[in-house]
């Protein structure tokens, strides 16, 4: 009880409520989410997420998304702010804390708008429609002749009473349970330009990241990780490290991983500094034994290469391609090849973990899902959720890395021994070399053409499978159907006559593998939008309509035909240039891009990418540019910059001295196109990344007749 | 450990540290100024970008025991006068930000340049802003609103950085 008083009570200082009025809670983020009053009474009952609107006329919303750069903390108050008729400035928002009441809170899959498209703004809707009846009663006037408007009901005379005037009594009415959604054309904010409210403190160095808190009496602590990430301590010389001022104490700690714990080493320091500096001067001898091998990328790479020439596990098959390949008389095989990469935020992965005397713990950091972190440290300290408290902190960049918890589970295990408040910083070294990296994987891609039609297409997937590592779930006989669900029929919308197959092979390795940007799509992309292009120029067809020809869904049409007239696809390039096409689907959105290039030396130069999204209803039409935009960046650099490679048994990259992401200087002209389906929302912060790379490696061909099969390559030096 | 004198933001700062202490961590975690961020440690990101007199400097690489008394010391915190810079303004018009955590290196690095070379083309911007890594992928957004401050400027004929 007492707990919850508490929270109740920080809850409304930081939302800066006076008093309470009516509060709405959403349970459960289906899409006929029912709705459920508030009262301060029933507040306890712990129903959320929730919107209050207290008497003074305060809007909050609990924001169940992290916001890592996305833009979830514009995004989802926007769509109750549409339905509640207020503009985005009136609406407060505070994050989620990883309570159960929250539901899923994990900012990942590009998920935000698309999961909470209607039920917050049914929760919205909802409200609205008690505001106006409360003021029609008051006023003893029908309901018709009231509308909601800027945070106050109007009758027709022009009389008014405002949210704050309204919300105690409002509170007191029935939830309308199918309340009636304002229609698309009626939107003020949603598909509209709006100024993202966290930017001005991101340009003055006032926004707080997840590195930048501060607890009370709180040491910082730096970890030595075992080069070979899964080594054991043999010894440990702290002698040079004891005598860097600041330094407190030099403890064994650990690195817990989803799938395994290994041993690690910690300075713990008055600042942070002091436990950089002492952990530099640390000298560990560590038994890595036995991992030269299952650390190698040559090793690996070798592996897939092998699993290439032996069937796998199908996903789906649709006409016996087996047989129609082998009799085919016109067809191509190929193998087309992804590095490993690190997400490297530019904010390295850090947390404040306090384990306290009795038992309870309270954590500081930048997480992409607090429900995800506190359910992590439930597990590994073996302690209750009620126990524990996840503040999220803003994160400097995430891209899936923030959402695997290694860096708060040390922070814990170092508390639980110094019996403080521990800030763990992780090095630029560590978060490079350290992994988890999104999986390095080989497409096998074979296909035939048939009368100037790609008419028969299979692509084998190869490699070490996430959820075998981070979910533990994957059997043996099983395909991991992340891929599969991508590259089915169903989602990637290709059609063809003959015969398609996607399949699957595991590859395991030591590696440590997560999601990272747009997830398998970033691998796969690669191999099915090049492949595709060899299949159409097989076809002596351009790439555009040979894809249009196979692509028969009226969406992809109209992104790829939208794509070719923002890109001037059919214009006469000089010789030296070419132009290369690439689309794919992920995350409920359909991405196509067009990339221009043209020789300059011994490489090419890019000139210019066009990139076009449908990503359904969106909330802020700037925002799903940034993102792309974004996309765009992150995708040139998987392509063209370092992967991450292992010999034997150690990361061969530290710091961005070798592992480059691109710069200001590189960064090619561009342009982002909305095609507005009206679609339900798919994803925004992934879908763009996918058609990159292989647009680029398209464009390359078409450019120099050099068909490049395997990232990342330099762009300056074909070979 | 030593005394130094420091001036941050033309306002007075002591504090005891080791000499051998980069500045970045003097400024984050004995100044109390956040805004300067850690990226790398080894001058590849330019996150921790500050005006040392001012021209930009890697605070990561600075000892606090090159810093001299009168040398001036300027973070993203003091850049404005307590209003918002041109710059900034012109970051928040095109949205620059997505994290935002290398935001205050590039703000820095901007100001620099701006200051130094009222109208830089993209050449110039180039030079001056390619030592700054944005993971997020801002580096159209960034090009586009250093162009709209040098405008700014040129309407206003102000001068960037007169105080
Ligand atoms: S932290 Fe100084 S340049 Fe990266
Ligand atoms: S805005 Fe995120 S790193 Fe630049």
């Amino acid at each position: 009880m007492e707990n919850i008083k508490n929270s109740r009570r920080n809850f409304l200082k930081t939302s800066a409520v006076a008093s309470f009025g009516l509060a709405l809670g959403i349970s459960g983020f289906t899409k006929d989410a029912s709705l459920k009053k508030i009262s301060a009474a029933i507040l306890k009952l712990e129903i959320n997420p929730f919107i209050i609107i207290d008497t003074a006329g305060n809007i909050t919303l609990v924001n169940p998304r992290p916001d890592m750069g996305q833009g979830s903390t514009q995004a989802v108050p926007s769509l109750l702010a549409e339905e509640l008729e207020v503009s985005l400035n009136k609406v407060l928002i505070v994050q989620s804390d990883g309570n159960g009441k929250y539901g899923s809170q994990t900012s990942g899959g590009s998920s935000s708008v698309r999961e909470l498209w209607l039920p917050i703004r049914k929760a919205g809707a909802a409200a609205r429609e008690m505001l106006t009846t409360t003021a029609a009663k008051r006023w003893n006037v029908p309901v018709s002749e009231c509308r909601a408007e800027d945070g106050k009901i109007v009758h027709t005379t022009g009389k008014s009473l405002t949210y704050g005037e309204l919300a105690d009594d409002a509170s007191k009415l029935e939830i309308p349970k199918e309340p009636k959604l304002k229609e698309a054309k009626d939107f003020k904010i949603i598909g509209k330009y709006n100024q993202r409210l966290d930017v001005p403190e991101r340009v003055t160095g006032k926004a707080i990241y997840g590195i930048d808190v501060d607890v009370p009496g709180m040491v910082y602590a730096s970890i030595l990780h075992s080069p070979a990430i899964h080594g054991k301590v043999v010894s440990i010389d702290d002698s040079e490290t004891k005598k860097v001022k600041g330094v407190l104490q030099v403890i064994k700690t650990e690195r817990t991983m989803p799938h395994r714990t290994s041993e690690a080493v910690a300075v713990v320091a008055t600042n942070c500094w002091a436990a950089l500096k002492g952990k530099k001067a640390l000298k560990v001898k560590w038994d890595n034994a036995g991992y030269e091998k299952s650390l190698n990328n040559a090793d690996y790479f070798a592996a897939t290469t092998e699993a290439a020439g032996k069937p796998g596990i199908n996903f789906e098959e649709k006409g016996d391609f087996s047989a129609k390949f082998a009799a085919a008389k016109e067809k191509l095989e190929a193998n087309y090849e992804t590095p490993f990469l690190a997400h490297a935020p530019i904010e390295p992965e850090n947390a404040i973990a306090h384990v306290k005397d009795d038992g309870s713990v309270e954590i500081w950091a930048p997480v992409q899902g607090p429900d995800w972190t506190l359910r992590d440290v439930c597990g590994y300290l073996k302690v209750k959720p009620e126990q524990v408290k996840i503040n999220v902190a803003l994160l400097g960049g995430a891209f899936g890395r923030k959402a695997y918890h290694d860096f708060v589970l040390e922070a814990c295990h170092i508390s639980k021994q110094v019996k403080k408040p521990v800030k763990v910083i992780w090095s630029r070294e560590d978060d490079i070399s350290q992994g988890p990296y999104r999986p390095g994987m080989l497409s096998h891609m074979q296909g035939f053409v048939d009368k100037g039609k790609i008419t028969g297409f299979h692509h084998h997937t190869i490699g070490e499978s996430i959820a075998r590592q981070v979910f533990k779930g994957l059997k043996e006989d099983e395909a991991d159907s992340w891929i599969g669900g991508e590259l089915s029929i169903e989602n990637s919308k290709y059609q063809f006559d003959a015969a398609s197959k996607v399949s699957w092979t595991n590859v395991k390795t030591d590696i440590p593998v997560v999601w990272w940007r747009s997830v398998y799509a970033s691998n796969f992309g690669w191999g099915q939008e090049c492949f595709i292009d060899e299949l159409a120029h097989l076809a002596k067809k351009d790439p555009l309509k040979a894809r249009l020809e196979i692509l028969p869904d009226e969406r992809f049409q109209k992104v790829l035909n939208t794509l070719a007239e923002k890109a001037n696809w059919d214009e006469k390039l000089p010789e030296g240039s070419g132009k290369g096409i690439a689309v794919f689907k992920s995350f409920g959105s359909i991405s196509a891009c067009c990339i221009t290039v043209t020789k300059k030396d011994q490489g090419v130069r890019i000139d210019k990418v066009v990139s076009v999204i449908d990503c359904g209803y969106y909330v802020n039409p700037d925002n799903v540019k940034a993102q792309t935009e974004g996309n765009i960046i992150m995708g040139l650099t998987a392509a063209i910059k370092d992967g991450i490679t292992f010999t034997n048994g150690i990361c061969d990259q530290t710091n961005f001295h070798q592992y480059n992401i691109l710069r200001l200087n590189e960064t090619p002209k561009m342009e982002v196109h909305i095609v507005d389906s009206g679609s339900v929302p798919g994803g925004v912060g992934e879908p763009g990344l996918p058609p990159i790379a292989p647009a680029l490696g398209n464009a390359v061909f078409a450019a120099t007749g050099k068909r490049i099969r395997k990232l990342p390559f330099d762009i300056n030096n074909l070979g | 450990m030593a005394i130094y004198n420091l001036s941050v933001n033309e306002k007075k700062v002591k504090v005891d540290v080791e000499p051998d202490m980069p500045l970045l961590w003097v400024l984050r975690d004995f100044a109390g100024l956040k805004g300067t961020k850690f990226g790398c440690g080894m001058a590849m990101c330019g996150a921790c970008t500050v005006h040392l007199n001012g021209q930009p400097a890697r605070s990561c690489q600075t000892p606090v025991s090159s810093v001299g008394k009168s040398d001036k010391i300027t973070t993203i915190e003091g850049i404005g006068d307590g209003k918002m810079h041109i710059i900034q303004k012109a970051w928040i018009e095109e949205q620059v930000p997505q994290c935002g955590y290398c935001q205050s290196g590039q703000i820095m690095s901007a100001v620099a340049l701006l200051k130094s070379n009222p109208k830089p083309t993209d050449t110039d911007i180039d030079a001056a802003m390619s030592g700054n890594l944005c993971r997020c992928g801002t580096y159209d957004r960034i090009r586009k609103a250093i162009h709209r401050a040098a405008e700014e400027i040129k309407v206003s004929e102000s001068g960037i950085g007169k105080r």
